[in-house]
C-alpha cells in the first residue's frame, strides 16, 4: 500500500537559468552539477590587464594551445560539484582513518621486515613530494584553466593530491613509530639519491610548463598514470606476497581514488580529443614526450623496488598508458 | 607505545615537509609571480599557519556541513519554501546577490587558486588552496539556494549574461578583477584582509540577517554554513598582513598604500549592499550607519590601532564615509530608482511605514533631503508618470558607480574630480578614487566604462537604454522597472491568496 501525500503544486515560471537553458537546447530540467558550472566562468569585458602577465586577459583562451568551441564541454563525468566531493571525500577519509587506527591498535607494521621497510622508505615515502609538485600543478589547471567545469574539478584534483600527499607523510610517521626520521629520510632521498633524480628533474621541469592543457596531460595522465600503477598497484601487490598487505590498508584511498580521478582526466582528453585533428594532434605530441620522459624518469627507482625489473616494468605500465589513451582517441608510438 | 606528536609539530611535517628548494629549475622560474610587487620575505618560515587543517579533517568537517546544507535545500524546494519570505520585494535583495556577489566568490575561487601556486612559502599556498576550494563551494551553494527563486520569480534567469555586461555590475566586477590582475601580495591583502577581515561583516551581515529577517531559509541556511570558512578566512587576511608588516620595515609603505587603496574600493562597493539592507528589506535589521558605525568605526579602527605598532595608520579618507554615511544609500537608490528600467531587479518609493523607518534612522539628514524626493517621486508614480532616466550617466573611472555622490561637506553638490592619463581625461567620483587612479593611471585607463561602450556601438549596437536592456536580455517591466503592478508582484499575491486556503504541505 502506497502513501498518498499531497503538497501544494505551484507551476514554475522556468525550469532553469537561461544558459543553463542554451547549453540543454530548451528549457529543461537541469542537475545540480550542470548549473554548478556551466557559464560560471566569465568570458568578456575584462577591465585590466593582469600585472603578473601583460600578454594575457584574465581567462584568457589563449593560454593553451587546445581550441574549443565551448569549454564549457570539459565535463566531468563524476559531475562533482564541491557538495558530492567532499561529501564522497568525506566518506572516504572515514574508512581510511579506521584502517589507519587499525593498524596502529593491532601494531601491524611490527610484521614489515626490515628489508621491506627500508624499500617502503626510499621507493614509495619520497613519492609525498611528487603528489606535493601534482597540487601545485593542479592549482596551476585551476588558476590559469578555461571554463568552469575543467578549473573548478582541478581544484578538486589539487586538493585530493595533497590528501594523497598527506595520508602518505601519515603513513610514514606511522611506520616510524610517530618519529620524523623516515620522513626525513625519504626527503633526503628525493633531494639527492642518484635513482630519485631523474624524477626530480622531471617533476621540476613540469612546474615550469606554462600551457595548462598539457601541464593536464603530463601530470594528469602521463605523470600519475604511471606513479598510481606502479607504487599502489605492482608494488603493493609484491609487498603483499613478502607479508607487507597492512600497507595496502594505508594506501587504500589512493587505489580507489585513482581508479575514481582516472574517469575524469580521460573524459577531458577524450572530449579534447574528439573536437579536432589539431587537438588531437597536441594531446598526442605531448603524450608521446612527457611519456618518455617519465618512463626513463621512473625506471631507475622501479629497478630498485623490482630488483632489476624497472624497464621490463615500465615498458608494461606505458603500454598499458598507451592503450588507454587509444581508447581516447590518441595514437601514441613508440 | 607510540608517542604523539605535537599537533604542530604534525602539521608541519604535513605541510611545509613536503615542500624542497628546486635545483634543476630555478625557484624564480618555478615561481615567477611573488617578488615584483616589492614586498621582501626574509624568511617564509615565519609564516604562522593561520588555521591547522589537514586534508582527512578538512573532509570530514567539510562533508558534515554539506550534508546538512543540502538537506536543507531540499526540504526548502520541496515545500515550497519561496512562499515564507516576507515579501516579494525582498527578492530584489537576492538577485542583487547572484548578479553582483556570487560571481565574485567564483572570481575568489579562481583569484586563490592563482595566489595558491604563486607564493613560494608551502604554508601560505596551502592556506590560499583551501580558500580557493572553499569559494567554490560559496559560489555553488549559492547558486543551488537561488536556483529555486529562479524558477519562480523574474530577473534572476539571465545573470550569467549580465555579469560580463550590465552596467551596475561593473562595479562589483572591476573590483574584484582589480584585486587579480594585481599581484598575489596585493589580492591577498585586498580580499583576505581589507575586504573578508575589515568590511566582512558589512556584507555577510546584512545578507544573512537580512534573509532570517526576512524568512528566507534557503539564503540564511548557506549563509551559516559558510560562516565557518569565512573565519578561516579571517584568520588568514591577519596573518597576510602581519607576516608581510614583520618581515621587512620596506614593506610597510607598499602594504599602507594597498590599504588605502582596497579600504576605499571595499567602501564603494558596500554603498551597494547599504542600499540594500536600507531600502530592500521589507524587514530592517539594521540602518547602514548604525552598521558602519559597529562595523567600521569601531571594530574596523580598532583594529588598525592594533597594526600601529607596525606603523599603519588609519586608511586615507576613512573620515570622508563617516561624513557620508548618513546620505549613501538614499542617493544610491535614488539612483538605482531612476535606472530601474535597465537593472533585473525591482525598484519602488518605500512606503509610510519604511520611510517613518528612515526618519528615525537618518533623522534631519533624511527629513530635510531625501524624505522630500522620495515623496515627489511617489507623486509622480500616482499620477501615472513613474520617472525613469532615459539617458546614460556619466561612470567613475575606478568604481565605475555613476557620479552622483555629494562633496563630503555638501550634500547638494555632486562630486567629481577630473584625471588625466595618456593624454586623456576622465571622471572620478571622490578623492578616494582619484587618488587610486593617480597611483596607477597606466591600469585605470583601461577600464570598461559601459555608458562609454554603449556610445561607441559596443554593446550590440544598442542606441538607447531600452536597447541597452533588450541586449543584456532584460523584458522590460518583467525582469526590470517598477515593483507594484510587476508579474512578481502579481504572482506573488495570488500565491499568498491561494496558501491562505490550503496550508503549504496539506497531507
Amino acid at each position: 500500500m502506497s502513501i498518498d501525500l499531497k503538497t501544494t503544486h505551484i507551476e514554475p515560471l522556468r525550469r532553469t537559468f537561461d544558459h543553463i537553458a542554451d547549453k540543454l537546447g530548451g528549457d529543461k530540467p537541469a542537475t545540480r552539477y550542470q548549473e554548478a558550472v556551466w557559464g560560471l566562468q566569465p568570458t568578456l569585458n575584462f577591465h585590466y590587464r593582469p600585472t603578473w602577465d601583460q600578454s594575457h586577459t584574465l581567462y584568457d583562451p589563449r593560454r593553451t594551445a587546445i581550441v574549443m568551441k565551448d569549454f564549457d564541454d570539459l565535463v566531468d563525468p563524476r559531475q562533482y560539484y564541491y557538495g558530492t566531493w567532499t561529501i564522497q571525500r568525506g566518506r572516504q577519509q572515514d574508512s581510511q582513518e579506521k584502517n589507519f587506527e587499525f593498524v596502529e591498535k593491532r601494531g601491524l607494521l611490527t610484521a614489515l621486515d626490515a628489508q621491506w621497510r627500508d624499500r617502503i622508505t626510499r621507493f614509495v615515502l619520497p613519492m609525498r613530494h611528487v603528489a606535493w609538485a601534482a597540487n601545485t600543478n593542479n592549482s596551476y589547471i585551476c588558476a590559469y584553466g578555461h571554463g568552469a567545469p575543467v578549473a573548478s574539478a582541478a581544484g578538486m584534483h589539487m586538493m585530493d593530491e595533497l590528501g594523497v600527499a598527506q595520508y602518505l607523510s601519515r603513513a610514514g610517521l606511522m611506520l616510524g613509530d610517530n618519529e620524523p626520521a623516515l620522513l626525513d629520510a625519504a626527503k633526503a632521498a628525493w633531494m639527492s639519491d642518484v635513482m630519485w633524480q631523474p624524477m626530480r628533474r622531471l617533476v621540476e621541469n613540469s612546474m615550469v610548463t606554462r600551457d595548462w592543457f598539457e601541464l593536464f596531460v603530463a601530470q594528469n595522465l602521463v605523470i600519475d598514470g604511471l606513479v598510481h600503477p606502479l607504487v599502489f598497484e605492482r608494488f603493493d601487490a609484491r609487498l603483499i606476497q613478502h607479508g607487507g598487505a597492512v600497507f595496502s590498508m594505508l594506501s587504500e584511498f589512493m587505489v580507489d581514488w585513482y581508479a575514481e580521478s582516472s574517469r575524469w582526466v580521460d573524459a577531458v582528453i577524450k572530449t579534447a580529443a574528439a573536437e579536432s585533428p589539431a587537438n588531437r594532434a597536441l594531446l598526442e605530441g605531448w603524450t608521446t614526450h612527457w611519456l618518455a620522459e617519465a618512463g626513463a624518469a621512473l625506471t631507475p627507482l622501479a629497478d630498485y623496488a623490482f630488483d632489476g625489473e624497472g624497464a621490463t616494468l615500465l615498458a608494461e605500465l606505458s603500454a598499458a598508458l598507451r592503450a588507454r589513451v587509444a581508447r581516447l582517441g590518441l595514437t601514441i608510438t613508440g | 607505545m607510540a608517542k604523539k606528536l605535537g599537533l604542530k609539530e604534525r602539521y608541519a611535517l604535513l605541510t611545509r615537509g613536503l615542500d624542497w628548494e628546486t635545483t634543476y629549475q630555478p625557484m624564480d622560474a618555478v615561481f615567477p609571480y611573488d617578488s615584483y610587487e616589492g614586498i621582501k620575505i626574509k624568511d617564509w618560515d615565519g609564516w604562522a599557519d593561520p588555521f591547522r587543517l589537514t586534508m582527512d579533517a578538512y573532509w570530514k568537517y567539510q562533508s558534515e556541513k554539506e550534508r546538512k546544507l543540502y538537506a536543507i535545500l531540499d526540504a526548502f524546494q520541496q515545500n515550497n519554501g519561496q512562499l515564507n519570505i516576507s515579501d516579494a520585494r525582498y527578492l530584489s535583495a537576492v538577485k542583487l546577490w547572484l548578479q553582483g556577489i556570487t560571481p565574485l566568490e567564483y572570481a575568489a575561487h579562481r583569484g586563490f587558486a592563482h595566489a595558491g601556486r604563486a607564493f613560494r612559502g608551502a604554508g601560505a599556498r596551502i592556506a590560499c588552496q583551501m580558500q580557493s576550494i572553499d569559494e567554490l563551494r560559496h559560489a555553488q551553494t549559492q547558486l543551488h539556494a537561488f536556483s529555486h527563486y529562479n524558477k519562480f520569480f523574474n530577473g534572476f534567469h539571465g545573470f550569467a549574461h549580465m555579469r560580463d555586461r550590465a552596467w551596475y555590475l561593473s562595479i562589483p566586477k572591476s573590483f574584484f578583477e582589480d584585486a587579480m590582475t594585481a599581484g598575489p601580495f596585493e589580492f591577498v591583502t585586498s580580499i583576505s584582509f581589507a575586504f573578508e577581515y575589515v568590511l566582512t561583516n558589512l556584507l555577510f551581515m546584512p545578507f544573512v540577517s537580512g534573509a532570517a529577517y526576512n524568512g528566507d531559509m534557503a539564503t540564511t541556511t548557506f549563509g551559516f554554513s559558510a560562516q565557518s570558512d569565512e573565519s578561516r578566512h579571517m584568520t588568514l587576511g591577519l596573518e597576510v598582513v602581519k607576516f608581510m608588516l614583520q618581515q621587512h620595515e620596506d614593506n610597510v609603505p607598499i602594504v599602507q598604500g594597498w590599504l588605502d587603496k582596497w579600504f576605499w574600493r571595499g567602501y564603494r562597493l558596500l554603498g551597494l549592499v547599504g542600499t540594500m539592507m536600507d531600502y530592500m528589506l521589507p524587514k530592517k535589521v539594521m540602518s547602514w550607519a548604525e552598521a558602519w558605525g559597529i562595523y567600521w568605526e569601531e571594530n574596523g579602527t580598532a583594529l588598525f590601532h592594533d597594526l600601529g605598532r607596525y606603523g599603519i595608520r588609519l586608511p586615507k579618507h576613512h573620515e570622508v564615509a563617516a561624513k557620508e554615511k548618513q546620505r549613501l544609500t538614499h542617493e544610491m537608490w535614488t539612483v538605482l530608482y531612476q535606472y530601474g528600467n535597465a537593472l533585473s531587479l525591482h525598484t519602488w518609493v518605500p512606503d509610510d511605514e519604511e520611510i517613518a523607518w528612515l526618519s528615525e534612522k537618518y533623522g534631519a539628514t533624511f527629513d530635510t533631503l531625501y524624505k522630500p524626493r522620495l515623496l515627489f517621486l511617489r507623486a509622480a508614480e500616482q499620477r501615472g508618470e513613474r520617472y525613469y532616466n532615459n539617458r546614460l550617466p556619466m561612470v567613475c573611472q575606478v568604481c565605475q558607480i555613476p557620479i552622483f555622490y555629494t562633496e563630503p561637506d555638501d550634500p547638494l553638490t555632486q562630486c567629481v574630480r577630473i584625471v588625466e592619463a595618456a593624454a586623456t581625461r576622465h571622471h572620478c567620483c571622490s578623492d578616494g578614487c582619484a587618488d587610486i587612479f593617480n597611483h596607477e593611471p597606466m591600469k585605470y585607463v583601461q577600464a570598461l566604462i559601459p555608458p562609454q561602450q554603449i556610445y561607441r556601438g559596443e554593446a550590440g549596437g544598442a542606441r538607447d537604454i531600452f536597447e541597452y536592456a533588450a541586449w543584456l536580455h532584460l523584458e522590460r517591466d518583467v525582469d526590470t522597472g517598477e515593483y507594484r503592478g510587476s508579474p512578481d508582484q502579481k504572482n506573488w499575491d495570488a500565491w499568498q491568496e491561494a496558501h491562505k486556503t490550503k496550508p503549504a504541505n496539506a497531507a
